[in-house]
């Protein structure tokens, strides 16, 4: 005898009811033990590459507020109640910026492992104001000239001349940013501090760089830039590093990053806690977690993309798991690795124009792209 | 005595379908566009907007020559997009309004509608797997001798991304004025004698006049704005306004300024559709 199913609309709506309970209760129960900390960042810094494992020992949940640019970021904290964002990620060039618009606390340097970090960043000099520590460094890079090796060896491109090798015509592509690129052609120019000109340094920079046009196939954002790259749409591009190189190498593309005998650029991440944040204790935590030795290797591998890592533990994890990667990012034991080319002063710090306004180097800019 | 209570009734009948236009004109229209005037007077300090009462804005970009630069590449392209797309547009809706069977038409028609299913950026990406380096056309012009090389970051590449934008809105556009065309004065004309070429510039062409100048009206509003095919067919090489926006704002977050750009962009493209408009439907 078949017995006929019945199901009532109440005893339907009372079993609805129970089982939507019983599959919400492990959220509901996680809801109330979980933390949630919240964080002003470049892209990648809070995905699960970068935070899943700190998440799952202190029981938090990183909710990121993405940016593009550190001006975007100074607008954002602007707008925002204090203690809106209880970890704030930059680059050094605005973390002056940050404290005196007293964005950020001041961090006690006694809570960080700076002794597991090489000499030159236990006071680096954008991280620190009248001698207060604000900002902890997280990850750093170079930028110089990026190519792909089938059409330019590291030799050619030991000097930024190779920009103007009638070979590369229409091959040039540029990171569509003013600051890295002038800041190269400004090393190229033999300006020590290549983002603090004169008059004269600037036109002269001016100059050099409108020279430069006839050689540039576009000007590209960094999905442009990955693809450009890669289908050999370009074949050189100054001012940028190995956080594209890093990026397209894994994609199995042959390109690769050379810091010329004029120098490069560094740009360096780091991680602040929040002016008001609530959740101080947890964010130092977190920044704590992130000068680690885990921490320090997870950053030097985000998918976002690769960075050079400022803790000696770090380099040696990555020498020893990923010696490829670690070549190419300069982390690898012997003469001519990254800590040596900051040591020989081929290494200057990207920074935004002392003399100058921004504005007006914006403003080329956009005149040097209509020429 | 029934009269009068008719009319109010379709008064209020007519208002009520006639209410929410200027409601929705002033929330999202008018209110934006005062919004962006005031804004172009404001001050930015420290990367925070400042309101405020100020020219400085309106004189720095109306006095750049860079802002006049992407005016006047910004206006020829698009004028170049409306003139070809236009062209390209004219057989495929001439086909579609006298030759194609209604069943055929009804499919091409769809067909055409098809290219909106997928997103515009989408598009343009696939095409530069066509005109880069080694592409599929490089590729094939090598095979008859002609070396190209990479046909991207080109002039030639922002139209093919424009095209690929407005074409099928043109032809559709086109379409429905050719199929609303009177055949008859068509047959009237050969009856009197006239040729086919002259039937086609003295009969279509003016009967059709109001379709083919607001296809191009259309072809002209979008590409004067677009900001994909310029970036990423045009490798940013040749900065149009909508570059010159986006790159305001991403320095210094000159919101003020990118609004006095975003103002002159509106200005010239309501001149443009009032002049079009009055063209199209001018009466001899």
């Amino acid at each position: 005898m078949v017995q006929k199913f019945s199901c009532s609309r109440r005893l339907f709506i009372k079993s609805g009811a129970a089982a939507t309970g019983a599959l919400a209760m492990p959220n509901i129960l996680r809801a109330q033990t979980i933390t949630e900390l919240t964080m002003l960042a470049w892209y990648g810094q809070a995905e699960p590459d970068a935070v899943a494992e700190f998440e799952e020992l202190n029981r938090v949940k990183i909710t990121p507020k993405y940016y593009v640019g550190g001006e975007q970021m100074l607008a954002l904290l602007s707008q925002s109640p204090r203690g809106t964002y209880d970890l704030v990620h930059a680059d050094a060039e605005y973390v002056h910026q940050l404290v005196a618009a007293d964005f950020v606390e001041q961090l006690n340097p006694s809570d960080y492992p700076l002794d597991d970090f090489f000499h030159e960043f236990h006071k680096f000099p954008g991280h620190w104001v009248d001698d207060k520590l604000y900002a902890m460094i997280s990850r750093f890079g170079f930028l110089g000239i990026s190519h792909n090796l089938d059409a330019v060896s590291r030799k050619e491109a030991s000097s930024y001349k190779l920009l103007w090798d009638t070979k590369l015509k229409d091959k040039i592509g540029h990171f569509d940013w003013h600051l890295p690129n002038l800041g190269v052609l400004s090393q190229y120019n033999g300006n020590e501090a290549p983002f603090n000109l004169s008059e004269a340094g600037w036109s002269k920079l001016k100059e050099t760089t409108l020279e430069l046009k006839p050689q540039v196939r576009g000007f590209y954002d960094y999905g442009g830039v990955l693809s450009s790259l890669k289908s050999g749409e370009v074949s050189v591009m100054p001012g940028i590093g190995e956080w594209i190189t890093g990026v397209l190498r894994r994609d199995g593309a042959n390109v690769t990053t050379t810091i010329p005998e004029e120098g490069g650029l560094q740009f360096t991440e780091s991680f602040s806690i929040g002016k008001g944040s609530r959740k101080a204790e947890l964010a130092r935590k977190f920044i704590q977690y992130m000068a680690g030795p885990e921490g320090q290797f997870r950053l030097a591998n985000l998918n976002v993309f690769p960075a050079v890592i400022p803790s000696k533990r770090g380099w040696k994890r990555m020498i020893e798991e990923r010696p490829e990667d670690a070549r190419h990012l300069g982390m690898f034991e012997g003469s001519g690795n990254a800590m040596d080319l900051i040591r020989a002063g081929r290494i200057k710090i990207r920074k935004l124009p002392v003399q100058q306004d921004l504005a007006d180097w914006n403003d080329f800019w956009s005149e040097y792209k209509s020429t | 005595m029934q009269k009068p209570a008719l009319s109010a009734r379709r008064l209020l009948y007519s208002s009520f379908w006639v209410s929410p236009l200027p409601f929705w004109l002033t929330l999202f229209f008018l209110g934006p566009l005062l919004l962006l005037v005031w804004l172009s007077f404001w001050d930015v300090r420290n990367f925070v907007l400042q309101p405020d009462f100020q020219l400085d804005n309106w004189v720095k970009i109306l006095s750049a020559n860079y802002f006049w630069q992407a005016y006047g590449r910004t206006f020829l392209g698009a004028s170049c997009v409306a003139a070809i797309a236009s062209l390209l547009a004219l057989p495929c809706s001439l086909a579609i309004g006298f030759i194609l069977s209604t069943r055929a038409k009804l499919t091409v028609l769809g067909l055409f509608v098809v290219p909106f299913f997928t997103s515009y950026l989408v598009r343009v990406y696939s095409w530069q797997i066509y005109l880069t380096d080694n592409g599929v056309i490089s590729n094939l012009l090598a095979a008859i001798g002609l070396e190209t090389g990479s046909l991207l970051s080109s002039k030639f590449a922002m139209q093919v991304g424009y095209v690929t934008l407005t074409l099928p809105l043109v032809v559709v556009i086109q379409s429905i004025s050719m199929l609303s065309f009177d055949r008859t004065l068509i047959n009237a004309a050969y009856n009197l004698g006239c040729g086919p070429v002259r039937v086609f510039f003295s009969v279509l062409l003016p009967g059709t006049r109001a379709g083919l100048i607001l296809g191009a009206l259309f072809a002209f509003i979008f590409s004067f704005g677009d900001f994909v095919s310029p970036t990423y067919m045009g490798g940013g090489k040749f900065p149009t306004l909508a570059i010159l926006i986006t790159d305001t704002v991403k320095s210094g977050q000159q919101w003020p300024r990118a609004a006095v750009i975003a103002i002159v962009m509106i200005g010239t493209l309501l001149i443009v559709a009032l002049t079009s408009l009055k063209l199209a439907y001018r009466r001899k």
